[in-house]
């Protein structure tokens, strides 16, 4: 596995359960990337972030998963697996 | 309520309608649990997997069961959280497809 230098972000919601296994799935492989849990923010912060969500996805559905260049939309082991270089 | 007490009574709903909860009890649970803190935030219970406004007008369409519910179990076999799912689908004899998002855009908060 190829993680170092990687830049990974998640976009998720705090309730969701395609982004708890999302969550999991990065936490079980010893990756521990920087999260946003949306409807955990609030005002500007959050208009921030869903903007960044906008360039992204323009769906803005949950989880956007960013890895380096590559853009996955919902939980896909396959994807990312494949995104990471993983057996 | 618990996501115990709630997993009892939207498992015979469920029955009730002719389709399933997904068999993945703790994966059921995680979307349970989500529900009721929506219900905490909000006073109703908004899909869990989607960025809710918080005002109920604007949200009747997400509140579980969803308006989509039907819909995206008829053509992927699960609702777009794979909370209720049909039997063909809890047994694996449907593939198991990512639903795509069927809330029209413009009733998004994005």
């Amino acid at each position: 596995m190829h993680t170092a230098k990687r830049k990974i972000k998640l976009y998720t919601l705090s309730t969701c359960s395609h982004c708890l296994r999302t969550k999991r799935f990065f936490k079980d492989n010893g990756i521990e990337p920087e999260c946003q849990d949306v409807d955990l923010l609030t005002g500007e912060e959050r208009e921030r972030i869903m903007d960044e969500i906008r360039k992204l996805n323009p769906d803005c559905t949950f989880p956007t998963i960013c890895i380096d260049e590559v853009v996955i939309v919902g939980f896909n082991e396959e994807k990312l697996r494949k995104a990471l270089q993983m057996p | 309520m618990t996501p115990d007490k709630l997993y009892d009574i939207l498992s015979k709903y469920a029955v009730s309608q002719g389709i399933r909860l997904n068999k993945d009890r703790p994966f059921v649970m995680d979307v349970l649990q989500g529900l009721l803190i929506n219900e905490t935030r909000f006073g109703y219970r908004s899909c869990p997997c989607r960025l809710a406004w918080g005002v109920k007008e604007k949200d009747t369409d997400i509140i579980c069961p969803c308006v989509y519910r039907d819909p995206d179990i008829k053509e992927y076999g699960s609702c777009y959280c794979e909370l209720y799912v049909s039997s063909d689908w809890n047994e694996g004899r449907r593939e198991h497809k990512q639903v795509p998002e069927r809330r029209p855009k413009e009733k998004r908060k994005i």
